[in-house]
């Protein structure tokens, strides 16, 4: 036999001694770091405090859901940030689905152009950084909309540089105004926000459909069934058990994506929280809001995204 | 003639609805690509981009010392060509010429639309020579050369990095060129390169201690990769800039570009090892017994027997993810940092080219798209080399 096994190897103890030594570690690491923080905050007088956000917050916001000017607090200027993301969260959701189902569906087309449209729509967008595609939606296409007096008039919709006016829009001193108005920096960050995380969803929904056996849709055929019926009926159910987990991680994706606003101008979230920053020098509690409501936002998100799951999983019987 | 005739209406006008739709495409199609060319011939401005190629480059990088970054690319071009070459062998398949055509076409032409002089157009030119050269040499003595070299050559590219900084930012014996002057695709590059080498071992560490047995390891993997993977990059990017400051003891705090440099990494490393840990899962429990029953340890049956495999499962996702991250880089010029990105914002800026969006972001939009496809591409013949090798997998 070999020499003996060094005491230190033994079968019992090494696991014992590695985590010993990890775990020695992460807590230097973090004791070096939370000395630090201390002594370097209240060197600079900045040590936590919530006291700031109850003072007036002295800058406005581009639009509020709720009623806001720079005299309130900054509280309600996270808050109003925080809703203006949930907004565009919500609406991005919906418009990314509809638009990513749209295009996945559209892959599997007879139709040979417009599956390669959609399968080019997919390479364009996903090889190209979101940020610049925002900016091209702010700068490029939503800012060089017509003036007022020049918008494009549809019926029940008007669009022009000032915003999206839907429901019943109507002229008033030189002005638009209807029940529905949206600006261009929210229409620009929505639009973006669609076409990047469709062409995502729309590769989710392709991967599901293409795990469909070939048979189901020979079956359906041979029952007589019509395309849109057996897409309907027999392949989109059996596909979502697959897709559903696929639009969990892209929608926490989209959430996580929309906290770009800043490059075109939405008052979201972390715009909010920039802007406060640099006001009040309150790095620690800004950055500490900020993190635990995106990962509020997240586990939402993955709360409904479990409840559709269990949902639409084959039900064992 | 009848066949594609016959194939044409079966696939675009097989019946009303679809003859619509295809008619409907058409010419929405032909309206967008009639209106783009008429704007990139007569509406658009491309002086904003001649002027400016070489400050959406390298930034304000010093004159005198930009010959320190041809030697880099030198350095880059023969390690690629090192690589290509070993990895396709003696010949030349068709996706090999094609790539090398392009690559001359693309040396030749670029320089000569952005009105380069023409010591820097020739330049260009024997870079790309330098390139194929090396693809050429290198291909043609791989069967001859020892398979020791042939496991050894992606350590090039670390060692490629570290002379390529030693140049871009000095070393003994060399100025020092600060990273407040490193900018444009210079600085995208060094920032990307920088959290593509360290974000990998650090992922596979992570992915590692998240399928260990022991509870700490795997607790702290757990907790650290589901908190960065729960939070926007630009609040992490912003938390970098605005707090390490105070973490770390006073004065010690590194330079911008650094800590977002780090952060970067310390983010894509959460999503890689997340790309690493499917790998691991894909691996048969049967070979790990395998290999404790041949006596080797622990450590060498993760090293010898279940990351060689798991990597090779894992690498579509991992190169998704090195795309990803490269788009991400843009993200820096929301923090104020002077990447491609942030010096184009800065170029519009400039009262000169005020309303030159549409031309600028156009050509960004391009390089990232064609950068992004070109790693794609690569990735999927890579992919389709390993299939083909013997794995311990199939029997």
């Amino acid at each position: 036999m070999g020499a003996p096994v060094p005491w230190w190897r033994h079968r019992r103890l090494l696991p014992w001694l590695v985590q010993g030594v990890a775990g020695l570690g992460l807590l230097v690491l973090t004791a070096a770091v939370v000395t630090n923080l201390v002594r370097n905050l209240s060197h600079a007088g900045m040590l936590l405090s919530w006291r700031w956000l109850g003072t007036p917050a002295g800058f406005d916001l581009g639009e509020s859901l709720i009623p806001f000017d720079a005299s309130k607090p900054y509280w309600l200027a996270l808050v109003s940030g925080l809703l203006n993301t949930l907004r565009v969260v919500a609406a991005g959701l919906v418009g990314s689905t509809l638009v990513g189902t749209a295009v996945g569906v559209a892959s599997f087309s007879s139709n040979i152009l417009l599956q390669r449209l959609a399968r080019l729509y997919v390479a364009l967008i996903r090889n190209s950084p979101l940020l610049m595609q925002l900016l091209f939606w702010y700068f490029i296409v939503f800012l060089s909309l017509p003036a007022d007096q020049a918008a494009i008039q549809l019926p029940g919709l008007v669009l022009c540089r000032s915003g999206l006016y839907l429901i019943q829009p109507h002229l008033h001193l030189g002005q638009w105004q209807a029940h529905l108005q949206l600006s261009i920096e929210f229409m620009a960050l929505f639009t973006g926000l669609v076409i990047y995380s469709g062409a995502f969803i729309a590769e989710v929904v392709r991967g599901g459909i293409a795990s469909v056996p070939q048979g189901q849709w020979e079956a359906a055929r041979a029952l007589g069934l019509k395309p849109p019926q057996i897409l309907r009926t027999i392949v989109l159910p059996q596909a979502l058990r697959v897709i559903v987990p696929g639009l969990n991680n892209q929608y926490i994706s989209l959430a996580k994506n929309s906290s770009l606003a800043l490059a075109c101008g939405y008052s979201d979230l972390y715009s909010v929280a920039e802007t406060s920053l640099n006001q009040t020098g309150r790095a620690v509690e800004v950055v500490l809001l900020v993190l635990g409501s995106y990962l509020l936002i997240d586990l939402l998100i993955s709360a409904l995204m479990n409840g559709l799951n269990a949902f639409v999983q084959i039900k064992e019987r | 003639m009848t066949a594609l005739w016959r194939a044409l209406r079966r696939g675009l006008f097989a019946n009303p609805l679809d003859g619509l739709i295809t008619i409907a495409l058409l010419l929405l199609l032909g309206h967008g690509i009639r209106a783009l060319v008429h704007w990139a011939v007569h509406q658009a401005q491309w002086t904003v981009i001649k002027a400016n190629s070489t400050l959406l480059a390298l930034g304000r990088y010093p004159e005198p010392d930009r010959w320190r970054l041809w030697l880099v690319l030198a350095l880059l071009c023969s390690a690629s060509g090192l690589s290509w070459g070993l990895l396709r062998g003696p010949g030349w398949p068709r996706p090999d010429r094609i790539s090398a055509t392009a690559l001359s076409l693309l040396a030749g032409l670029l320089p000569l639309a952005l009105d380069l002089e023409p010591r820097v157009r020739w330049s260009w030119l024997a870079l790309a020579a330098l390139l194929l050269i090396w693809r050429w040499a290198v291909g043609h003595c791989r069967p001859a050369l020892p398979p020791w070299l042939l496991r050894c050559w992606p350590l090039i590219w670390p060692l490629v990095y570290l002379l390529g900084m030693a140049l871009i930012a000095g070393c003994p014996g060399l100025k020092p060129v600060p990273p407040t002057l490193w900018g444009g695709l210079l600085l995208t590059l060094v920032e990307a390169c920088f959290a593509w080498l360290m974000c990998f071992p650090l992922g596979v560490l992570l992915a590692l201690c998240r399928r260990s047995d022991l509870p700490l390891l795997r607790w702290g993997a757990v907790v650290y990769i589901e908190l960065i993977r729960g939070a926007p990059l630009i609040t992490l990017l912003f938390l970098g800039q605005n707090m390490l400051g105070f973490v770390l003891p006073g004065g010690l705090s590194p330079d911008r570009v650094w800590r977002a440099a780090w952060v970067l990494t310390l983010f894509a490393a959460a999503y890689v090892a997340e790309a690493v840990r499917a790998g691991l899962a894909s691996v048969p429990r049967g070979q790990i017994e395998a290999a404790r029953a041949l006596g080797l340890n622990p450590l060498q049956t993760q090293a010898r027997v279940v990351l060689p495999q798991a990597l090779k499962v894992a690498l579509p996702s991992l190169v998704g993810q090195f795309i990803t991250l490269f788009q991400d880089t843009t993200l820096l010029s929301l923090i104020g940092l002077m990447d491609l990105l942030g010096t184009a914002r800065s170029v519009l800026a400039n009262p000169q080219f005020l309303g030159r969006n549409a031309e600028v972001y156009l050509v960004l939009a391009v390089l990232f798209w064609s950068c992004c496809t070109a790693l794609a591409l690569g990735s999927r013949a890579l992919e389709r080399r390993l299939r083909h090798e013997p794995s311990a997998t199939q029997p």
